[in-house]
């Protein structure tokens, strides 16, 4: 029996997809017992937290884009998950943060947020990521209605904003290449919905001047 | 230049080396009969620089050494930022042949009566290398304690007999793009350049290296020779040096060219004054879980911090 493209995503896309986004925290946990993350393994982690937070902030925003242009509309059956984990990197990459790096020294984590433009722009991110994460679940969508799809609009600020944090974190470093990367990806996934949004216009546009009355014949 | 206070006890070097860095070396040691360790003698430099893996023995032990534990050699050779051989702090050990150190030499230039050319082996010739063990404290919040091996900037400015005009002194790494993966990128403005006023430079403190931990200094710790200031900010500690010149203004600095707001030409180390983008006020370590204090001046206040009396340091950072 063949299955249908929404029951193989159910059967085992999804569930290996659900693995292969563990195997970076995985990495980063043997890389840390087996001493293996080089001279600073703090700096290391906050790092490649960081990174597959917004990685995984794109792979969602990618969702959208794949499934008109694959013609499959199953892929959307990975889109929570991959927003949850990259919520779920992002607190990572934040207790990092918090624990490791400040070690509870609130009043200087309090004054980098205040002086620090990409630690600010950083929280702000992950203050939107929050919303998001929580009003996750079918029974919240369904509680939510309309709002659910207003109030989800909030990724379209939250993934500029973490790619900005990265801009600004690395901002006057001498290789700028890697958040160079991450805003065309970013331009890409945005600029395909503006194009979208822009044809429906046109479309309607085009609908209601055929439909009116001078062009009939 | 007034020494106010030393704050050293005698040491050995080797009761602070990590036991298996010790180990390693007499394994070396044992290892090495044969090739002549011959010790710091003129004669000796051409072998030892053909051979880079090579023991410099019998060193001087300096007085301006510190009693902290060593970094591993491991972390000081394998975590390194000289963009030159790449960026991300692992990657220069991985390109290090890149930098070609034979034949290498230095050139002496501007306000002084004695310039020219020399060959490094004649560059470094008349000095007697002694191990001074320096705190460094990179800019951007970490911090190694490492056991160089070299000898008085003064001494060697000395020798080329700076004039009255000579106010500052600037350094070249050298330029070789063809080499040089990270030249051939214009990240920074190559070749890399810095500079010490002439009292900062004639400072006792002020070093050039030319290996650590006993061995020739490795390519991604700036072979051949090397400034080390351990008062300042670690990117003041330019590497592969190729030209030294008395000025008699302030000559430019690479990263104050490339971000002014960030990177001052003084860049002494100053928890009071901040990064733009971190704090100054701790540092992390290389090998400790939580940070410590940084300390102005790095620690070497009671030694340098006359250099600079009178002066506004939140606006000469």
């Amino acid at each position: 029996m063949v299955l249908t493209p929404e029951k193989q995503f159910k059967a085992w896309v999804k569930p290996l997809a659900f693995i292969a986004a563990l195997i970076p925290v995985a990495v980063m946990t043997i890389g840390l017992l087996m001493d293996k993350l080089g001279a600073n393994p703090i700096e290391a982690i906050t790092r490649d937290t960081g990174e597959w937070a917004l990685r995984f902030l794109l792979l969602t925003l990618a969702i959208t884009p794949l499934r008109k242009l694959t013609g499959q509309p199953a892929w959307i059956r990975l889109r929570r998950m991959l927003g949850l984990f990259a919520f779920f990197y992002a607190c990572l990459h934040l207790m990092t943060y918090i624990w490791l790096d400040q070690f509870f020294d609130w009043a200087e984590i309090w004054n980098d947020i205040l002086e620090r433009p990409f630690i600010t722009v950083g929280m702000l991110t992950f203050l939107m990521l929050i919303p998001l994460a929580v009003t996750s679940t079918k029974s919240m969508m369904r509680r939510l209605k309309k709002r659910w799809m207003l109030l989800h609009k909030l990724v379209y600020f939250a993934a500029p904003a973490a790619v900005l944090h990265f801009w600004w974190m690395k901002d006057s470093k001498a290789d700028i290449s890697e958040p160079l990367i991450y805003t065309v990806i970013l331009v890409f996934l945005l600029g395909y919905r503006v194009v979208v949004w822009m044809q429906k216009q046109d479309f309607s546009i085009e609908e209601k001047v055929l439909r009116s009355p001078q062009n009939s014949n | 230049m007034l020494i106010k206070k030393q704050s050293t006890i005698e040491i050995r070097p080797s009761e602070i080396t990590p036991e298996s860095v010790y180990q390693k070396r007499r394994d070396f040691l044992r290892n090495s009969i044969g090739i002549g360790l011959a010790g710091v003698t003129a004669a000796a430099f051409p072998p030892l620089f053909a051979k880079p893996d090579l023991k410099l023995d019998k060193l001087a032990k300096s007085k301006f050494s510190i009693d902290e534990k060593l970094t591993d050699f491991e972390d000081i050779t394998t975590y390194n930022n000289f963009t030159e051989l790449g960026s991300g702090k692992s990657v220069p050990a991985r390109h290090a042949d890149d930098l070609k150190t034979e034949p290498w030499s230095v050139t002496i230039a501007g306000e002084c009566e004695k310039p020219g050319k020399l060959t490094l082996e004649d560059f470094i010739k008349p000095h007697a290398l002694e191990e001074r063990i320096y705190r460094l404290r990179c800019v951007e919040g970490w911090s190694m304690v490492i056991p160089w091996v070299g000898f008085s900037l003064a001494d060697a400015l000395k020798r080329f007999q700076p004039t009255s005009k000579a106010k500052y002194v600037a350094f070249e790494t050298i330029f070789d793009p063809e080499n040089l993966r990270g030249q051939r990128r214009k990240t920074l403005d190559w070749p890399y350049v810095e500079g010490l006023r002439i009292d900062e430079a004639m400072h006792p403190l002020a070093l050039l290296a030319v290996g650590l931990y006993g061995k020739v200094l490795p390519n991604q710790n700036g072979a051949p020779l090397r400034l080390v200031v351990p008062w300042k900010y670690g990117f003041k500690s330019i590497k592969s040096i190729v030209k030294i010149s008395f000025t008699e203004k302030e000559p430019p600095a690479t990263w104050n060219i490339a971000q002014p707001s960030e990177y001052g030409f003084y860049s002494n180390v100053n928890p009071a004054v901040s990064h733009p983008r971190w704090s100054q006020k701790r540092e992390r370590r290389i090998g400790e879980f939580r940070k410590r204090k940084t300390l102005p001046f790095n620690g070497y206040g009671d030694q340098v911090a006359t250099l600079y009396s009178g002066m506004d340091l939140k606006k000469y950072f």
